[in-house]
């Protein structure tokens, strides 16, 4: 028996495709989509370089961020922020509940479920941005429109995953309080709200976390806040404050991530 | 045997103190809600917002039908926001990856110095929104498609590399020890015993990743950064309403068919 047979050396097996020709045939298609997505690109070299300077006025802007020139109107941006995130989560929470419990399979007839899932549903298919142009088109500029804007992509989020949250209860318990003979609410009250509590509380916090970040967005079609104060830097190729602005949203959003979480822990 | 006092007549699920500090704690909120509320809507006018229906069916009356022959025009907006999507997703992957690698506390060279630094990088693009990474990059590089791909790499990093390095940090150590006890060398018990373990996870995360820039590609446009949110942007000032639908029909049937496609490509993987 002759050993030449065995090859000397060993190959990985390959690891996603295993037939080869299927694998040349995507690696060919990869490129050419490449090579078509890269080609659509235009891109004006001149325009990128003296592009560049300005580039390197904002990073240095970031360094050495500019809080006092304009702190008016970065305070005024950044309180309208504030409040708004808190009462559009507050207003967004008091109407998913109802709509989330709706939405949920094992609560509630064929028709209230589908009502509730198709409100989740454009809810959470359009955009805050679009959102928040049209209600900044019929409620007019300003706060208003942003609070407006969070309260409702907050049903959609808070909704949709309190209803799973609900789907997925543990049966038996509900079976108990059923058996006791408690009325529709008793039965929400003891049996769903102690199993889905401590998840919904940390969604909550989850979302206030989000609205922030979305509040710094939704400025920039009129809809208030900070994003409307750190545009308006922008446009002015005013980089130290617009650095101060976004150096002032990582501090917020770290602290509030970080203060979700440890209240998080306390609660559960 | 002690004699117990007597027993409550009613049971209750928590005891009075508990009771007490949770009900100063909505007191506490319901407070909090109520003087946000008032400075929130201490500039708005009311007229405007009282007058909101009739504008909504304004509106509303406007947008119905949709000008359907509007929909060849869109064809190449919408072929340049997927490639802002896709590159921006791969620009993304390809700056995540080291970025992972330095912030999970057991592959990084350096616990003290580059894991903050990477961890720094991680919460700077996850907390800045593509939206105001396009605002700025628009500013610097110019209008265009470049920009929207750099501002969808830029935020990308951010959720790639939070959720990659968390997968890293989560391996079995068992298959790096084995290696490295064949006599590798640290870039192949990188490649032989961490790469296949979170492979998996790796491509679920950058399909998910793709998919969340799908949709938020369709909006950089809105201020400049190319796409169909320029359409869309254009639309709006002109105030043609008709138009406006139709994009907007458009970016919900791009946004279900990329949720379908992620979906079907991540369980196919998995």
């Amino acid at each position: 028996m002759s050993e030449t047979a065995y090859p000397s050396t060993w190959r990985r097996p390959p690891r996603l495709v295993k037939h080869r020709g299927w694998r040349w045939g995507l690696w060919f298609g990869v490129l050419l989509y490449l090579v078509l997505a890269a080609g659509s690109v235009e891109v004006d070299i001149a325009r990128v370089l003296s592009g560049l300077e300005r580039g390197q006025r904002f990073v240095s802007g970031f360094l050495q961020p500019d809080f006092v020139t304009r702190w008016s109107d970065i305070r005024q941006g950044l309180i309208e922020s504030l409040t708004m995130t808190l009462t559009a989560t507050v207003i967004g929470i008091l109407i998913s509940v109802p709509i989330g419990i709706g939405a949920a399979r094992n609560l509630t007839p064929a028709p209230v479920y589908l009502l509730c899932r198709a409100i989740i549903a454009v809810s959470r298919a359009l955009q805050e941005i679009i959102i928040a142009i049209f209600l900044v088109a019929m409620f007019g500029f300003g706060p208003f429109a942003g609070f407006l804007t969070l309260s409702f992509a907050t049903i959609g989020f808070l909704a949709k995953l309190l209803a799973d949250d609900i789907e997925e209860i543990d049966a038996r318990q509900a079976e108990a309080i059923r058996a006791t003979g408690a009325s529709w609410w008793q039965f929400i009250d003891y049996a769903v709200r102690p199993q889905v509590m401590p998840r919904l509380i940390g969604l909550s916090l989850y979302r206030l976390d989000i609205n922030f970040r979305e509040s710094s967005v939704i400025g920039i079609v009129g809809a208030g806040g900070i994003g409307a104060t750190l545009n308006t830097a922008i446009d002015r190729y005013d980089y130290d404050s617009a650095g101060a602005i976004l150096l002032l949203i990582i501090a917020i959003v770290l602290v509030s991530e970080y203060a979700s979480g440890m209240l998080r822990k306390y609660l559960q | 045997m002690t004699d117990i006092g007597h027993y409550r007549e009613v049971w209750r699920p928590a005891s009075a103190a508990r009771r007490l500090t949770r009900w100063f704690a909505w007191l506490a909120l319901v407070a909090l809600f109520v003087f946000c509320w008032q400075l929130m809507t201490e500039n708005t006018i009311w007229a405007f917002v009282s007058d909101a229906p009739r504008q909504a069916a304004d509106i509303g009356s406007r947008m119905v039908p949709p000008r359907w022959s509007y929909l060849p025009a869109l064809m190449a907006p919408l072929w340049d926001t997927i490639n802002i999507a896709t590159l921006g997703t791969l620009g993304g992957i390809a700056m995540a990856i080291p970025v992972a690698f330095l912030a999970a506390r057991n592959t990084t060279p350096s616990a003290r110095f580059l894991r903050p630094a990477a961890l720094f990088v991680i919460v700077a693009s996850r907390s800045i929104n593509s939206l105001i990474w396009a605002l700025l990059l628009v500013a610097i590089i110019g209008p265009g498609l470049l920009a929207g791909i750099v501002a969808i790499a830029l935020r990308s990093i951010g959720f790639i590399g939070k959720l990659l390095y968390e997968a890293i940090e989560e391996i079995d150590p068992k298959p790096g020890e084995a290696i490295s006890a064949t006599g590798a060398r640290p870039a192949q018990v990188l490649d032989y015993a961490i790469v296949p373990q979170i492979v998996p996870a790796f491509i679920a995360i950058g399909v998910f990743r793709w998919d969340i820039n799908i949709r938020e590609s369709t909006i950089l446009g809105l201020v400049g950064a190319g796409g169909i949110g320029l359409q869309l942007q254009s639309s709006i000032n002109v105030l043609a309403w008709p138009q406006v639908t139709m994009i907007l029909l458009l970016i919900l049937g791009t946004v279900v068919v990329s949720e379908w496609v992620s979906a079907t490509l991540r369980r196919a993987m998995i």
